[in-house]
């Protein structure tokens, strides 16, 4: 049995101007100790997929429609409220995007860590304070013992956010869901954050759910990749299927907009138009209106089915285009028809 | 800490003796004088009164005998009241205001306070909209006509209250519920300002996130911070209700210092006025000192300097 599986996922704000799809049947599953990438634009619904599982979207307006989540045995969509609170800071711990906003700063470092221990656990206060100090030498935070009484303001981003990690993993969490842990720091010390992170899986062994946009810290960090795009699940895989043998238009574009991957002194390539507007139902493929590759005849408006090509290899099979190609000729006859005076964004919205 | 408070105290004396300076010039700068009256004096017995007071000397000699005054802690003679001073009449009635006061600022802070976090806790429901809307009410109803509704309803119609005078606890409960009333609303709506801007931030989602119950977040996560609108109010608050409320005491014939404040004026009760001004200043400074404790108490992130 998986650690989590997840099934048919959808998660829709109910708002004055209409209903935001914010997640449409996203499914996947995860095993113990392994690490799931989810990528994606913004707004294609990477944090809400995240929120959804632990509860912490804001109902109203937000609200989870329907399928599963699987936790060790248990729904957590299904569950009560005291349930919910006995898996969150306990089975699952999470990590936020924004460590300058995610710390109480009224409250003492040392009171934040020890509140999930005191919560969940048998254990006295002094005990607690231990293992919080432990907890901090652990993330890398010189003079933990001391510093532990500080309070946040007194800590730099960076060490809010190994704060952050100590504090989710004070349980030892069978899963870490981290939301775009690195995306607000630094470049310099987003990878040692994203260090910590997997030294501390190794340790634990915690599954870890990457929220991300950076395909690079995927490639490096993560066994399985979920790529997302308005809300839906366009292609799923091992990091090797998704990084090698992509399928989905929307994968391939995504690696071309990798600069490290493009030629020195070349333009960088960006994937034209905007992405969809999920507060409108979207027919079809939800890539379709930005895709380069050359259309079929086949009729847009037929919901693309998840297609597992290889074993644990899936993609939203459009069948609109004909994808088999590789995306650097797409793009080198788009750009042939744009030279001879016919934009080359084709499939761009106007 | 001390030093800041030494410091701060200091600032605020220097703040006493401008107010008090002004106050002096614009009182001795107003046209007429404590001692003209509708009956005509004789000039003789009037140079003698005003020699009594002082008020033959040029000005500056005066603002220097009465500062001399001032720092021996007595105001001077009421210019009116020939046989008391300014320091027995506040002796006399700032204790009634004071325990007026105090009675209606826990009124308030009691049922502000609780009525804003459930507000803020429980927004749009009924919860929320039943005690905003009451506290709406109390803000725009002023004291003058909620004093007279209230003795009305409770002092004449079903006759529970007595509605006039100061003679024994009962008389004290509905002046002290117009005055608590009015104040209550405020705290009410700051509160649960200051609640839900607490309520909304990202750390509560990391909260909620550890399994922390939601009694927890709301006692341990938000309460600090969301009363620091309440608390900052509070200062200016204090200093004004003890002090006194002239249209509450005036409706419920109560001989506290509010009523002072505008017949020392109306009088030209030189002395009265330039007393009850450097109190009421002495008050704010005082209640705003604190305030500033109380804030660096609860907020971490401000030091003293």
């Amino acid at each position: 049995m998986p650690l989590l599986e997840v099934n048919d996922l959808t998660t829709y704000f109910h708002t004055r101007d209409g209903v935001v799809r914010a997640v449409e049947g996203v499914s996947f599953s995860l095993e113990r100790g392994e690490t799931l990438g989810i990528v994606g634009e913004s707004g294609s619904g990477k944090s809400v997929t995240c929120y959804s599982l632990m509860r912490l979207i804001p109902e109203p307006p937000g609200r989870i429609e329907r399928g599963t989540a699987m936790f060790e045995g248990h729904d957590l969509l299904q569950m009560s409220q005291k349930e919910l609170r006995k898996v969150r800071g306990n089975g699952i711990g999470m990590i936020f995007q924004d460590p300058m906003t995610s710390l109480n700063p009224y409250l003492r470092i040392s009171t934040q860590l020890i509140e999930a221990l005191q919560t969940h656990r048998d254990i006295d206060k002094k005990a607690a304070l231990h293992k919080a100090i432990e907890a901090l030498e652990e993330v890398g935070i010189p003079g933990a013992s001391k510093r532990v009484f500080s309070y946040p303001h007194e800590f730099s981003g960076g060490m809010r956010q190994r704060v952050m990690i100590a504090m989710a993993l004070i349980t030892e969490p069978a899963l870490l869901i981290a939301d775009e842990p690195t995306t607000a720091l630094d470049v310099t010390v987003q990878a040692q954050i994203m260090d910590i992170i997997k030294q501390r899986q190794n340790d634990l062994g915690t599954a870890v759910i990457l929220v991300t946009h950076d395909l690079g810290v995927v490639a490096g960090s993560c066994d399985k990749v979920l790529v997302m795009y308005g809300g839906r699940e366009m292609e799923s895989g091992s990091v090797e299927q998704i990084f090698y043998r992509p399928r989905h238009p929307y994968t391939r574009s995504l690696q071309k907009t990798i600069p490290s991957l493009q030629t020195k002194g070349q333009e960088l390539y960006t994937i034209p138009g905007l992405p969809p507007d999920v507060s409108k139902p979207i027919h079809g493929c939800a890539f379709f209106p930005r895709c380069p590759y050359p259309k079929t005849d086949k009729a847009e408006g037929a919901s693309p089915e998840l297609e597992e090509i290889e074993p644990g290899h899936c993609w939203s099979a459009c069948g609109f285009c004909d994808s088999s190609t590789p995306i650097e000729s797409v793009l080198a006859k788009a750009g042939e028809v744009a030279e001879d005076g016919v934009p080359a964004s084709a499939g761009e919205p106007a | 800490m001390l030093k800041f408070i030494a410091l701060r105290l200091l600032q605020g004396v220097l703040v006493l003796l401008g107010i008090y300076a002004v106050t002096f010039v614009l009182v001795a700068a107003t046209p007429g004088s404590p001692f003209s009256s509708e009956r005509a004096i004789a000039p003789e017995i009037l140079a003698q009164i005003e020699a009594f007071y002082g008020y033959d000397k040029p000005l500056g000699e005066r603002f220097i005998t009465s500062l001399g005054n001032v720092l021996q802690g007595e105001f001077g003679p009421s210019a009116v009241y020939a046989n008391r001073t300014v320091t027995q009449i506040i002796g006399e009635s700032f204790p009634i205001s004071l325990t007026l006061g105090s009675i209606s600022l826990l009124l308030a802070l009691l049922l502000g306070i609780p009525a804003g976090i459930l507000a803020a806790v429980k927004r749009n429901t009924w919860l929320d909209y039943v005690p905003m809307s009451v506290s709406m009410a109390g803000i725009c109803l002023p004291t003058f006509v909620m004093g007279p509704l209230l003795a009305l309803v409770f002092g004449l119609i079903l006759q529970w209250l007595p509605v006039a005078g100061w003679y024994g606890p009962e008389f004290m409960i509905l002046p002290a519920t117009t005055l608590g009333l009015y104040y209550a609303a405020y705290f009410a709506r700051l509160t649960r300002g200051g609640m839900l801007e607490m309520l909304n931030q990202d750390w509560v989602r990391t909260a909620r996130a550890k399994g922390v119950k939601e009694s927890t977040i709301i006692w341990k996560h938000c309460l600090k911070g969301g009363l620091i609108p309440a608390i900052t109010f509070l200062g200016p608050a204090l200093a004004g209700i003890i002090s006194g409320s002239f249209v509450v005491e005036t409706i419920f014939q109560i001989p506290g210092l509010g009523q002072w404040f505008v017949r020392a004026a109306l009088n030209r009760d030189d002395f009265l006025v330039l007393g009850l001004t450097v109190l009421f200043a002495a008050m704010i400074v005082l209640m705003n000192l604190l305030v500033d404790i109380v804030q660096v108490a609860l907020n971490p992130r401000l030091k003293y300097d």
